[in-house]
């Protein structure tokens, strides 16, 4: 979550003060992301720092001081909207290690450990599914967070339905579970990073 | 009082090598104005439980309990009764009359129990208005979206005195708005109408509207989640000021 640009985003509607910044990104992000007032002054010193935001003599002191976007803040602000996060490199995840793991430790059942996992998760989901029910669908913002967290959380538990079939499918076949170690084959990179690694 | 109740139900079809065990001494209770989900991959015996939970068929053993009442000690005809006044179902593909209106598909079970047709138009349409479909009383299925046809099939379910709700993969044809609007009107049956709600689905993003989720493998319950706690530890916000 990048606090700096959201804080872009918030001061390219005009200036505001630094406690107003969080207040309003708490509400636009459906206050699934707190944040510290501190955290709101370092950022805006940084983006002072960098040329992306400003505050004049005339704009006040301390909390009351108030901070506006640069020219260089609104680039910055578009280049980021349309920039894709790297999502290439497949993130090392805790919790595929511990499945992967599971499989091969002789004292662990990795059903158990598979459904430890998914209840946790359903748990968390049901959670999540609460603050829709008691909103009612009238926050747009909390809504769209919410279904980010919950479509999240759901591709996980999709992961573990089909880890689980996979694993039983084996089983049944007598295939191993473990195969030889091999040399390692380098996964093809996306398209985008290819032809970014051409621009260099 | 518990709505429904399981205890240690079994099925099996079919005897010896070539038997089937659908279901092994599940016991599960769902009380008043509670939403229970029950989920499980394909052929763990979801679809079983739910048609012996809404009598349509007798466990090979164990006990099943509506309202407090021993199915097994209910004469067939009994049953029946119970079918039409106290269970209502929901299904994937809605199982609407094509030829009928959404008010005439919703009074359709009320006239087959003999109640009179104007008293049961009625009824209809007061479970079609609390769906929000009240504009939509004399359009025909194939004039509706998906997500109305279902909510027609909810209405349909909701419609008398019913108080038990059996749904089968019930947002499995819709997309995830409209499933999501579908799940939330069975929540809100059970909340502020009263009535008790299993729901079968693959799905955690429906099933996690329940109040519980139960797991189901091999025809086994292997877990079911805690109660929810509130949304509150989700939102605390971690300030140092």
């Amino acid at each position: 979550m990048s606090v700096r640009h959201a804080m872009l985003a918030l001061l390219s509607e005009g200036p505001k003060y630094g406690l107003q910044l969080r207040e309003e990104f708490e509400a636009r992000t459906g206050e699934v992301w707190p944040l510290n007032v501190g955290q709101v002054y370092t950022t805006l010193q940084r983006l002072e720092r960098d040329g992306l935001a400003e505050s004049g003599e005339d704009d006040g002191e301390g909390p009351q001081k108030a901070f506006r976007i640069t020219a260089a803040g609104e680039r910055e602000l578009a280049r980021w909207l349309r920039l894709p996060p790297d999502l290439s490199s497949p993130p090392r995840d805790e919790l595929v290690m511990k499945v992967l793991i599971a499989l091969h430790v002789p004292s662990a059942d990795v059903h158990v450990v598979i459904q430890a996992h998914r209840r946790y998760l359903v748990e968390l989901m049901q959670q999540w599914t609460r603050i829709k029910e008691d909103d009612a669908g009238s926050d747009l913002n909390m809504s769209l967070a919410v279904d980010a967290e919950l479509f999240r959380l759901d591709s996980v538990v999709r992961w573990l339905d089909a880890a689980e079939a996979r694993i039983r499918r084996a089983a049944a076949s007598g295939a191993p579970l473990s195969a030889a170690p091999r040399s390692p084959v380098r996964a093809p990179l996306p398209r985008h990073r290819r032809e970014a690694r051409t621009q260099r | 009082m518990n709505m429904l109740e399981l205890r240690q139900v079994s099925k099996s079809y079919g005897q010896g090598s070539a038997g089937v065990q659908a279901l092994r001494e599940v016991s599960l209770t769902a009380g008043e104005g509670t939403m229970i989900a029950v989920m499980g991959p394909s052929g763990s015996g979801k679809s079983t439980l739910l048609t012996i939970a809404g009598t349509l068929e007798m466990p090979t053993s164990g006990e099943v309990l509506i309202a407090g009442r021993s199915i097994a000690r209910t004469s067939r005809a009994g049953r029946a009764l119970l079918r039409r006044r106290l269970i209502g179902y929901v299904f994937q593909d809605f199982n609407l009359l094509p030829g009928l209106t959404a008010a005439e598909n919703v009074s359709l079970p009320l006239e087959l129990d003999g109640m009179a047709g104007r008293k049961a138009r009625a009824a209809a349409l007061t479970a079609l208005d609390w769906l929000g479909l009240a504009g939509r009383a004399a359009h025909y299925p194939d004039q509706m979206s998906g997500g109305e046809r279902q909510r027609v099939a909810i209405a349909r379910a909701m419609v008398g005195d019913r108080r038990l709700l059996l749904a089968d993969e019930p947002s499995g044809a819709l997309d995830s708005v409209n499933a999501e609007a579908v799940m939330r009107l069975m929540h809100d049956a059970c909340k502020n109408a009263g009535m008790t709600a299993v729901i079968v689905t693959h799905d955690a993003q429906l099933a996690c509207w329940a109040d519980r989720v139960v797991f189901l493998r091999d025809g086994q319950v292997t877990d079911q989640t805690a109660p929810a706690p509130g949304p509150e530890s989700l939102l605390t916000p971690d300030r140092d000021q």
